[in-house]
């Protein structure tokens, strides 16, 4: 580590203003704090010190989302072995993922940040941790089998559209790893939708349809036993299936302070008491279904803990966070059990709050200033 | 005698030749004003309406630009948005019958859009600021320029829609079909209008990008 110190010590007057490679200042930074801790700190006025950056935080929800990934990738290898009918044991079904997966971060990362450099390099802005954890998420909430270059095109427009025509990162308005499958979804549908390719190479004699598959077309028999599900070993997007495994992040986000414990509660809060009403109203099969399994099923864990906590595009104040994720969790049940043609509901949901969540804000601020203009005006009274 | 000059001026002079240059650039009613946005989302999934839908807006922007112009004069102000309607509102009526006979086809595809090139924000608003203070000639350049401006974007914009969404182009098939074999498929999201407003913005990007001098200030 010394020696890299030093070694970048001695290329950094190269990088300032009047060097030789002036012009790359931003790649050398990003260089540098990829290996070493910031040395930039503030000079003037007081300031709260802390140890917590962004770059320590996207670190804790990369290890948030590692328990999820990784079990996401044994059950990659766990789905295609099961719908051929065999069982090779667990590590081979974890290679056979890791390599159905490897291609699809390398993609991810290769594409979304050789664009951010780009984009900081003409901008002169500096290359920031912002795209560490999009890089992994965007990967984790597709199928298995998508096309690659489907893949890089959506992580070029989640990049260029979502973030940087808005400024950057902390800039952007929605959450550009659900902007990235939103644009597959409309854009490709046949290669994320449907009960075909959940599965990595599928045998064709056997149903890869997802729960919520089951559940659009009215199969309710056929809907995985809730310990299924809620382990995991169901077919689905990469890192969404297993629920356990998300609580394990969602844990380790929560005690870290990271991730907001408001807007989990509150989109569970949202999809059960949905899915309670649904369950009296009653008017057809898929509204009886127990409220909880709304929980479980799809990804709609994954979102509450890891898309909609997102601290950019998320509400700033703490009761706007009940409401915005109140209202996710409602729609996103919502959406799954009345529109036939968008089997799955937390993505819209939330890309759809993403965009309310300025306004929520704006609401709570105003009404805590009326609430206080009037206790203002009763105490002058 | 300053009427008899003005008169007397050539019919491409420099001044009127700006008319119809300004709009396709520096001026274009799309990217620049802002205006017509609506029926440039809705008519561009494909060439053909697109340009069906350019001309029709020259032929109307240009023949009430005339007609206002020589009206312009005669027009009580306080009711001089009705009379503007009524005469776009006759253009249109035109526009849309000559379509149904000649071009059927497309015009079941556009629809509803030709009728509401009467609500299209730019052939009002070229009325109310030029045609209403100019006389015919100019006005007549005016309306033609700003209806090249508009159906420059709007073909560009139905130029990538058509073929990254369909693979097609003015319905010839251009994207080959070995590229299908090897795994590309079109983007259903080109289809559908958000991408319309996304082509738009990355115009308006592009241009702004070469012309500096369109960069608003940030206050």
């Amino acid at each position: 580590m010394k020696a890299l110190r030093k070694f970048l010590d001695k290329q950094k007057p190269h990088f300032e203003d009047g060097g030789k490679f002036a012009k790359f200042h931003s790649m050398f930074d990003a260089m540098e704090t990829l290996f070493f801790v910031p040395d930039k700190v503030t000079t003037s006025g007081a300031h709260i010190r802390d140890a917590i950056d962004m770059k320590r935080t996207m670190i804790t929800v990369f290890v948030a989302l590692m328990p999820a990934l990784l079990f996401g990738m044994w059950n990659i290898g766990y789905q295609h072995f099961t719908s051929y009918g065999e069982n090779p044991g667990n590590w081979p079904m974890f290679w056979y993922g890791f390599l159905k997966m490897l291609p699809l971060l390398i993609v991810s990362y290769v594409v979304g940040l050789g664009l951010e450099i780009i984009f900081a390099q003409i901008r002169h802005h500096d290359v920031n941790e912002g795209f560490f954890v999009t890089g992994l998420l965007i990967p984790m909430i597709v199928p298995p089998d998508i096309p690659l270059w489907q893949l890089a095109l959506a992580v070029a427009f989640a990049v260029i559209f979502g973030k940087e025509v808005f400024g950057g990162t902390g800039m952007n308005v929605l959450n550009p790893a659900l902007l990235a499958r939103a644009f597959l979804f409309f854009a490709y549908p046949a290669s994320i939708s449907g009960d075909k390719v959940w599965i990595a190479d599928k045998a064709d004699a056997f149903s890869g349809a997802t729960p919520l598959g089951h559940a659009m077309i009215g199969h309710f028999d056929q809907i995985p036993s809730v310990y299924k599900m809620f382990m995991g070993f169901i077919p689905g997007s990469n890192g969404e299936t297993s629920v356990l495994m998300i609580l394990i992040g969602a844990f380790i986000l929560i005690i870290t302070g990271i991730g907001n414990w408001r807007i989990m509660v509150s989109v569970f809060a949202g999809g059960y008491i949905m899915g309670l009403l649904f369950n009296w109203w009653g008017a057809n099969e898929y509204m009886e279904l127990p409220a909880y399994y709304h929980l479980i099923m799809g990804g709609f864990a994954f979102g509450a803990v890891f898309m909609a906590t997102d601290p950019v595009t998320a509400t700033q104040t703490k009761k706007g966070m009940y409401y915005y994720g109140f209202l996710i969790g409602l729609i996103a049940v919502l959406i799954r059990v009345f529109n036939p043609a968008y089997p799955e509901g937390v993505m819209l949901a939330i890309l759809l709050m993403n965009v309310f969540a300025p306004l929520i804000d704006h609401m709570v601020v105003q009404s805590n200033i009326k609430r206080r203009l009037k206790r203002m005006k009763l105490a002058i009274k | 005698m300053s009427e008899e000059k003005q008169e007397r001026e050539p019919l491409f002079s420099a001044k009127n030749l700006k008319l119809v240059k300004g709009p396709l650039n520096l001026n274009n009613p799309i990217t620049v004003q802002v205006l017509g946005i609506c029926s440039a989302l809705a008519v561009t999934a494909k060439m053909k309406p697109a340009i069906v839908m350019a001309i029709s807006v020259m032929v109307v922007l240009a023949a009430s630009n005339v007609v206002i112009s020589l009206l312009r004069n005669g027009i009580p102000p306080r009711i001089r948005i009705i009379v503007q309607l009524v005469v776009i509102a006759s253009m249109v009526i035109l526009v849309d019958q000559v379509l149904k006979a000649f071009v059927y086809d497309i015009s079941k595809q556009l629809s509803v859009f030709v009728g509401l090139i009467i609500t299209n924000c730019i052939i009002m608003g070229r009325l109310e600021a030029f045609a209403m203070g100019n006389k015919p000639w100019p006005a007549f350049l005016d309306g033609i320029g700003n209806s090249l401006g508009y159906g420059l974007i709007l073909i560009v914009v139905a130029f990538f829609r058509e073929l990254f969404g369909s693979g097609t182009l003015l319905g010839v098939q251009i994207v080959p079909p070995g590229f299908y074999n090897i795994g590309y498929e079109n983007n259903g999201l080109m289809i559908l209008p958000p991408m319309a407003l996304i082509t738009l913005g990355v115009i308006i990007w592009v241009q702004r990008y070469y012309k500096r001098e369109l960069i608003e200030e940030n206050k």
